[in-house]
């Protein structure tokens, strides 16, 4: 049986994709059957986070709709062989997401995969609380960020009362944060929140800090997920999560400020 | 840091606000949903009630579910009309 992640945020533009993306290839890497479904229907983008974009035929809804079989629609990732992705579809109205269709192909995929990774649309409309419904672990994406903060505290709420889990009196999902876009530089400085102010805020478990990063544009530029740049800080900060995430005691990096050298320090940068 | 900003020796500290203005917020926003649902039916019926007797308007009557550790306070709270010789304005009675 597959443990099902949701990654979830309610606000837009914080790193649901991009998360999504390199969790599951981190996942892979370590040897386990991964996939990542895209719950966005109508607005795909994870096919191109993934850089499969090209090669998507059947999509979700093909499959929740029996048009086409899982395997049909399961695009194996280049890179990796236990790692593929199910897109979502661009041309579908959003309600064409069903609770017993959403169910019957996770049931499906459960038998064979080890992780399936539900990558959740920004809102909290149909997509994103059928993401978030059959989940068994919630990654909340924030950014450090007034509006980002008070939206992943809702998600939260409904994390625990409209899922399968609460609605069965199941042991709740298990809810890690993962801070993104966080610089140390600026929260340093009081221009931005840290990720303590977060952590006290929404009392979540740390899952990891992921920097501001150049990496992560390159990445979605070239459709490879920024994990697989394991030189970049937030590839490093990536595999770091998913290494907590399993279990492992990593300390944590990118949170302070590196000791700048006295050049840096009169000149800036 | 440029050399400047280091001489200046300014700080924002806008992070603060938002914390502050985040902690108040999250907190009554939780408060909100961890409210019993028969909340909204029973202000209305209350409502219906009060009306029999009172004239008062919709938003005369508020009901509050407040918890604690160890006790839940069902708090109702109910604006009665100003007697009809009195001059004060009314939001500031309200207040009261």
């Amino acid at each position: 049986m597959a443990r099902i992640i949701v990654v979830t945020s309610g606000k837009g533009g914080v790193g649901k994709t991009t998360t999504s993306a390199a969790f599951a290839t981190g996942l892979a890497l370590k040897g386990f059957r991964t996939a990542v479904i895209d719950f966005d229907v109508g607005l795909r983008n994870l096919d191109l986070i993934m850089g499969c974009e090209r090669r998507v035929v059947y999509d979700f809804v093909n499959v929740i709709n029996q048009e086409a079989t899982l395997n049909q629609a399961l695009i194996r990732d280049k890179r990796c062989d236990n790692l593929f992705i199910l897109p979502a579809s661009q041309t579908r109205d959003k309600d064409s997401l069903t609770t017993d269709g959403v169910e019957r192909v996770l049931n499906e995929m459960g038998e064979t995969f080890d992780y399936i990774v539900c990558d959740s649309p920004a809102g909290i409309e149909r997509g994103a609380t059928l993401a978030m419904y059959f989940a068994d672990d919630a990654i909340v994406v924030t950014n450090p960020e007034v509006s980002s903060v008070r939206d992943s505290d809702r998600m939260l709420g409904i994390l625990a009362s409209k899922s399968r889990r609460a609605e069965s009196g199941a042991e709740p999902i298990k809810e890690y944060l993962l801070l993104t876009r966080y610089s140390p530089e600026r929260a340093k400085l009081g221009e931005m929140l840290s990720v303590d102010d977060v952590q006290e805020i929404l009392s979540l478990h740390l899952l990891g800090v992921i920097p501001d990063s150049k990496a992560v544009l390159n990445a979605s530029n070239s459709g490879a997920p920024v994990i697989l740049d394991e030189k970049s800080d937030a590839g490093q900060a990536y595999d770091d999560a998913v290494r907590r995430y399993l279990g492992e005691d990593v300390p944590h990096r990118f949170i302070n400020l590196e000791k700048k050298g006295f050049m840096s320090r009169l000149f800036g940068g | 840091m440029g050399l400047l900003d280091y001489f200046r020796g300014t700080k924002t500290d806008s992070a603060a606000v938002a914390k502050e203005r985040l902690q108040i917020l999250v907190a009554h926003e939780r408060a909100e949903r961890n409210k019993p649902d028969y909340l909204p039916m029973l202000q209305k019926e209350l409502l219906e009630v009060i009306r029999k007797y009172v004239n008062v308007g919709q938003e005369a009557i508020t009901v509050t579910m407040e918890k604690d550790d160890n006790r839940e306070v069902l708090e109702l709270n109910v604006v009665l009309p100003e007697p009809p010789d009195s001059h004060e304005p009314r939001a500031k009675r309200k207040r009261s």
